[in-house]
């Protein structure tokens, strides 16, 4: 491959993995089955355009299957939202090359919960953050964080470079957090929990291993913690003794004896309110309710279905969903779709709120200050285009959009 | 590489060409996409400890990295646009900003011998050696 005897993409795309590889020391490159990548024109510019439609004339193909991950304009909804018609034209040509190129523009950041669940030791290599700590943590397989261009580089050779998360080395739990006095009745609670352990312990490397939760976790749940760790934490791992694969026990999560030594630390229903309350309301205004970042699964659309029947989103507040083509296609067939769709709220498909191109403008325009939302990966990432943020559970969540009250 | 070195931090990994420039020392973490306007190159998070501050052409010094995975493209966005740094060094980062910064050509690191806000100060001029992987104070600020 490096000597180009598979073309001039291959040669470029293998260099690359090999430099990256070269940086954390990796010995080898490995192969993978599957890839998944972020690549819409919010974040690619017009730099990255260029490298896209580069590749593709240089006959870049994926060898592995490889989908997309959410874009930044969902097009039924582009004018009404006032978004850029320029850059709409150029993410219609970024999902041209991507296509091009044999990549699947599947447009979801849940890839694990709707398109693709690797098995214990599989390798592959996932973006975004969510997707590599679901896949590394829930699954058992093994991914480092791969950002668009390492994750394309990955499909179009069919390795990734052996560092980080697929050697054994890094999978093992690096300090214990107890669960036992947490509740965690809703979504947001679990990306409260993600947000103290990942603020405190901010490493890609660190590992936490969860004890002493009650139930069985779902896959939301899961996912919400997930996305918390690696957006506060920047955590691409995390066990839970007696849920995830390799951690059957507390031993088997650390790779031996629980050494006395181990990092302890707790986190309760108090420290979770303390998350709540710690939220500024600003100018106290409410016009802005988002559930989003991550996508909604068919589970979270049918709960806020519920929440919002009979209801109306308050006049002058503006909240929004997104969730990918399957998601809303079986929202609409189940009957989930057209409570939300009466009480005004906006679904939006195969977007994620944040990486909505025009954004900044869009807040200007609409007089958006605060940003209310129950997924506290959103919370944390929004920063940049200057919202005030707020964390709230579902159901406050919902009670703020229609009755336009910040509580 | 005759200029006189008034202090250096060693670097356990680094990538790039050897480069020149401003530091700017941050007591907080990093990402592109959480903490930076892309299209000005300030840093624009409320609340950030750098928030206000311009990257462009500087020697970045980063704790830490956050999230996310959209430095892959954004440090190649920036660089496109004429306002990136021109070094990015972390004392603990991810694969996502290695990945950004090797397909950009901007030079990052990882690791540091000794916190680098015990040897420099934002406003100095340093020099950043990833082959010798080493970071050098060439002149005060002030």
């Amino acid at each position: 491959m490096l000597a180009g005897a598979e073309g001039e993409a291959v040669q470029r795309a293998v260099a690359y993995q090999i430099e990256v590889g070269r940086f954390f020391g990796a010995e080898r490159l490995v192969p993978v089955t599957n890839a998944h990548m972020m690549g819409d024109i919010e974040v690619l510019g017009d730099t990255g355009l260029a490298f896209l439609q580069e590749m593709q004339a240089l006959g870049a193909r994926a060898r592995i299957p490889i989908t997309t991950n959410a874009r930044c304009i969902d097009f039924a909804w582009a004018n009404k939202l006032g978004q850029d018609p320029g850059e709409c034209a150029k993410e219609k040509q970024v999902i041209g090359a991507l296509q091009g190129m044999n990549v699947l523009t599947t447009d979801t950041c849940i890839n694990y919960q709707t398109l693709y669940q690797p098995h214990l030791g599989e390798r592959v290599a996932w973006g975004d953050t969510g997707t590599c700590i679901y896949a590394n943590g829930v699954f058992g397989a093994r991914t480092n964080f791969e950002s668009g261009p390492a994750a394309l580089a990955s499909a179009i050779t069919g390795r990734t470079p052996a560092y980080g998360f697929h050697l054994d080395e890094h999978r093992r739990g690096s300090f214990v957090v107890d669960l036992s006095g947490a509740t965690l009745a809703d979504l947001a609670d679990w990306g409260a929990v993600g947000k103290l352990v990942g603020e405190s312990h901010q490493s890609y490397y660190a590992v936490p291993v969860f004890t002493g939760f009650r139930r069985t976790p779902l896959a939301d749940e899961l996912k919400q913690l997930g996305c918390a760790l690696a957006s506060y934490g920047s955590m691409g791992m995390f066990h839970m003794v007696g849920v995830t694969p390799e951690a059957r026990t507390l031993e088997d999560a650390l790779c031996g004896s629980v050494a006395t030594a181990v990092e302890r630390v707790a986190v309760d229903d108090a420290a979770i309110d303390t998350v709540y309350r710690g939220y500024s309301l600003g100018a106290g205004d409410a016009r802005l309710v988002v559930f989003s970042g991550p996508q909604l699964s068919l589970f979270e659309m049918k709960q806020l279905s519920l929440l919002f029947a009979g209801r109306t989103v308050a006049r002058g507040t503006s909240c929004f969903v997104t969730a990918s083509n399957g998601v809303i296609s079986a929202s609409r067939k189940l009957g989930y779709l057209a409570p939300l769709e009466a009480a005004g709220v906006i679904v939006l498909e195969g977007v994620c709120f944040y990486i909505l191109q025009n954004l900044s403008v869009m807040r200007e325009k609409n007089g958006w200050q605060n940003m209310v939302s129950n997924s506290a990966k959103i919370v944390n990432i929004i920063g940049a285009h200057r919202f005030n943020t707020i964390l709230r559970r579902s159901a406050d969540c919902v009670e703020i959009a229609c009755t336009g009250r910040l509580t | 590489m005759s200029d006189t070195v008034l202090a250096s931090v060693s670097l356990a990994r680094a990538f790039g060409p050897m480069v020149e420039g401003e530091a700017v020392l941050s007591e907080e973490g990093f990402s592109p996409r959480y903490d930076l306007d892309r299209w000005t190159g300030y840093i624009t998070k409320p609340g950030h400890k750098l928030e206000g501050t311009n990257i462009k052409d500087k020697i970045c010094f980063f704790p830490t990295a956050k999230g996310g995975i959209a430095a892959g493209w954004a440090f190649n966005d920036i660089k496109g646009k004429g306002i990136a740094p021109k070094a990015f060094l972390f004392g603990v980062t991810n694969p996502v900003m290695v990945q950004g910064a090797v397909l950009a050509n901007i030079v990052i690191s990882e690791g540091w011998s000794q916190d680098p806000r015990q040897v420099f100060r934002t406003g100095d001029w340093v020099r950043v050696d990833p082959a010798r992987r080493v970071v050098e104070l060439l002149r005060r600020t002030g």
